[in-house]
């Protein structure tokens, strides 16, 4: 009890270091410039938080009886929950758009984005087990395909898709190829160091990107030819089916777009796994140089990862540019890698459910808590939890953190862990 | 009739020489046995074999192609096959997507037929094909490993020292498995063991390696009655 409670009281003087200049002072916009405010409560509440929920963890940890139990052992297929949540989760995901809520079809769009992300992802980290820190570059060169493409072309979303998707794996190739040799860090490294190399290039190829400025009016994309428009042409999703034109309408067209998208990478990927490329990609993250003593072509099968994971990161891309109407290098920063590596990770690493349950809780329910926060604040009435709301992107990296470090501590596999054989008994 | 042969094979890593002008043969049906203490260069002979690394000088003629400078994954398509040293196995994948793995890259078509034969060999793979190859025992995995290798049916088999950190009892059971394989199929075997004992009584024939060089040869019983092999392997020795 003393052990645990001056361990608590260490948690909460290096939570003190940390919240009061993150949490506890603010800069406001004062009279005469910035003025510097404390906000001495707030970090109280979160030192005293970590205090009490250290010393919770402790006394949960020696709680009677702990010692009889034996650590469990990692269940091969994880079944029932494939078997029921991912139909649920499909079916939930099918039927959103008819509450024909905007906010929720539009959350949905960006959660189905990420899930997409991380699926595509998935392939080079969970499957072949290279660490790719930087694959939102895959995502830019995809946007930036179908933006440059429709500028200067003149060319549709549909012909752009596939283009973009291609372009994208090329450039994962071009990756693919001076990391062959690296493993691990080093891998890390130097994709990290890529991701930038691809958003410092879009700042400064200004002839070519218009730099910082980003690309604006991008063609949304149509329905077989059909226009998602107010105006009331003949070639219009309203005009031809003669209905009142909307512009719900478009977006729960993009809705169920980025969800064909994010399902044709997960067949996809099913598929594959199935495959001799598959089964080569997971057996290279298990170990090379046995990989090697089999005679697997190791370079084709870690381009082949990385182009494919790459093409899917190009499809959204491009799926993003005709969402937005607008790209700027600002979309793809690193936290795009981190949080897409970090959905991955979350999910358990190789796990298609676990990746999208991931998503639908970092981006969709973070998203949601900052609703709730604001909701809550203007019902009360209260300054405190708007201020709060408002801040909630802000902490969104130290929410991550607080989410991986519970998560090691609970579930170090992964929401999901286990992954389903490719091979079953027939 | 030599199925491989190597003529003053030198193998360096860097600067360091690593095999020194080693001359050896396997022929066709012959369990051959390389024994030698750590370090001595028996794991990186098996690896020049497969080309990584690649001999600096002399010739590796397998099946009468020369395939010193050919890279890995075309040797290996050439129905050899290596369970590697530390077994190396797939942990993470199902006992049935090792023996798998083994089979497909060889391009063998009839992989069901191929993993009954494996498993009639090791019938404690059979029991735990669903179940992921990281739970198995040490010897189980090393099962697996040669199991794996045999998925490809290969003329040529290597070993690189299926013993190691096993039970006496597992190592038996391993070894009367490779003696059955020989007699049964006419496998050809170059193994190589620190366990020089039961590998020269396994062998019909037997080189001994010391640092980087080949010092003795000779029938598997004869390397085993020499005294200096007794006193330098067998007697507390190696």
């Amino acid at each position: 009890m003393m052990a645990a409670l001056r361990d608590a009281f260490l948690s909460a003087v290096i939570a003190l270091g940390l919240f009061v200049p993150m949490v506890g002072l603010v800069l406001d916009n004062g009279d005469r410039g910035l003025v510097l405010r404390g906000r001495p409560i707030a970090a109280a509440v979160l030192v005293g938080l970590v205090f009490v929920g250290r010393l919770v963890m402790h006394l949960w940890a020696d709680r009677p009886g702990k010692e009889a139990r034996t650590i469990r052992a990692s269940k091969i297929v994880p079944k029932a929950a494939n078997r029921f949540v991912a139909p649920i989760l499909l079916a939930a995901a099918v039927l959103l758009p008819l509450t024909g809520s905007r906010y929720y079809v539009d959350l949905g769009t960006l959660v189905l984005t990420y899930v997409m992300l991380g699926w595509g992802l998935n392939i080079v980290v969970g499957l072949a087990g290279l660490l790719d820190l930087g694959y939102v570059a895959f995502y830019a060169v995809g946007a930036y395909s179908y933006a440059l493409l429709a500028e200067h072309f003149g060319l549709g979303f549909w012909i752009c898709l596939p283009l973009a998707g291609i372009m994208a794996a090329f450039w994962g190739v071009l990756l693919g190829f001076p990391v062959l040799r690296l493993r691990g860090d080093y891998l890390a490294i130097v994709t990290l160091a890529f991701g930038e190399i691809i958003r410092v290039l879009l700042i400064n190829w200004v002839s070519l990107t218009h730099g910082p400025n980003g690309i604006t009016d991008i063609p949304r994309p149509t329905l077989f030819g059909l226009r998602f428009s107010m105006d009331d042409g003949d070639d219009t999703v309203a005009g031809f089916f003669g209905i009142e034109a909307e512009t719900i309408h478009r977006v729960i067209f993009l809705y169920y777009l980025i969800l064909a998208l994010a399902l044709l990478t997960n067949w996809v990927t099913l598929r594959l796994r199935r495959l001799p490329l598959g089964r080569a990609w997971e057996a290279l993250r298990e170990d090379e140089i046995a990989c090697r003593s089999l005679g697997i072509n190791v370079t084709t099968t870690k381009l082949t990862a990385f182009a494919t994971g790459a093409m899917f990161a190009g499809f959204a891309g491009a799926f993003f540019a005709t969402r937005q109407a607008f790209i700027s290098p600002e979309s793809f920063t690193f936290i795009e890698s981190a949080t897409v590596l970090a959905i991955v990770v979350l999910g358990g690493l190789g796990s298609q459910l676990g990746v999208a349950l991931a998503a639908l809780v970092m981006v969709g329910g973070l998203e949601m808590l900052r609703d709730l926060l604001s909701t809550v604040g203007e019902q009360m009435g209260s300054e405190w939890f708007s201020g709060l709301a408002g801040d909630l992107p802000t902490y969104r990296m130290l929410i991550f953190g607080l989410a991986l470090v519970v998560m090691m501590v609970l579930r170090p596999r992964g929401l999901v862990s286990g992954r389903t054989a490719t091979a079953e008994m027939r | 009739m030599s199925l491989l042969s190597l003529t003053g094979v030198s193998t360096f890593y860097g600067a360091i020489q690593a095999l020194r002008d080693v001359s050896l043969e396997v022929n066709e049906g012959e369990i051959v046995t390389l024994i030698g203490a750590n370090g001595a260069g028996k794991s990186t002979l098996m690896m020049t074999v497969c080309g990584s690394p690649q001999a600096r000088a002399g010739s590796i003629v397998y099946d009468g192609t020369d395939i010193t400078r050919m890279p890995t994954l075309l040797i290996m398509r050439r129905r050899i096959a290596q369970a590697p040293e530390g077994r190396r196995i797939f942990g993470r994948m199902t006992v049935r997507e090792n023996l798998i793995m083994g089979a497909e890259v060889a391009g063998q078509s009839n992989i069901a037929g191929v993993m009954d034969e494996v498993c009639a060999l090791f019938p404690r793979l059979r029991e735990r094909l669903a179940q992921r190859g990281g739970t198995l025992s040490g010897g189980e995995q090393q099962m697996l490993a040669i199991g794996r290798a045999l998925m490809a049916r290969p003329r040529l088999l290597l070993l690189d020292e299926p013993s190691l950190g096993l039970a006496p009892l597992v190592v038996r059971q391993i070894f009367s498995a490779i003696r059955t394989l020989n007699r049964e199929t006419g496998l050809t075997v170059l193994l190589v063991e620190q366990n020089a004992h039961q590998a020269l009584r396994l062998a019909h024939r037997g080189y001994v390696l010391v640092n980087g060089a080949i010092t003795m040869a000779g029938s598997g019983l004869d390397l085993l009655a020499r005294p200096e092999i007794r006193a330098a392997y067998l007697e507390g020795g190696g």
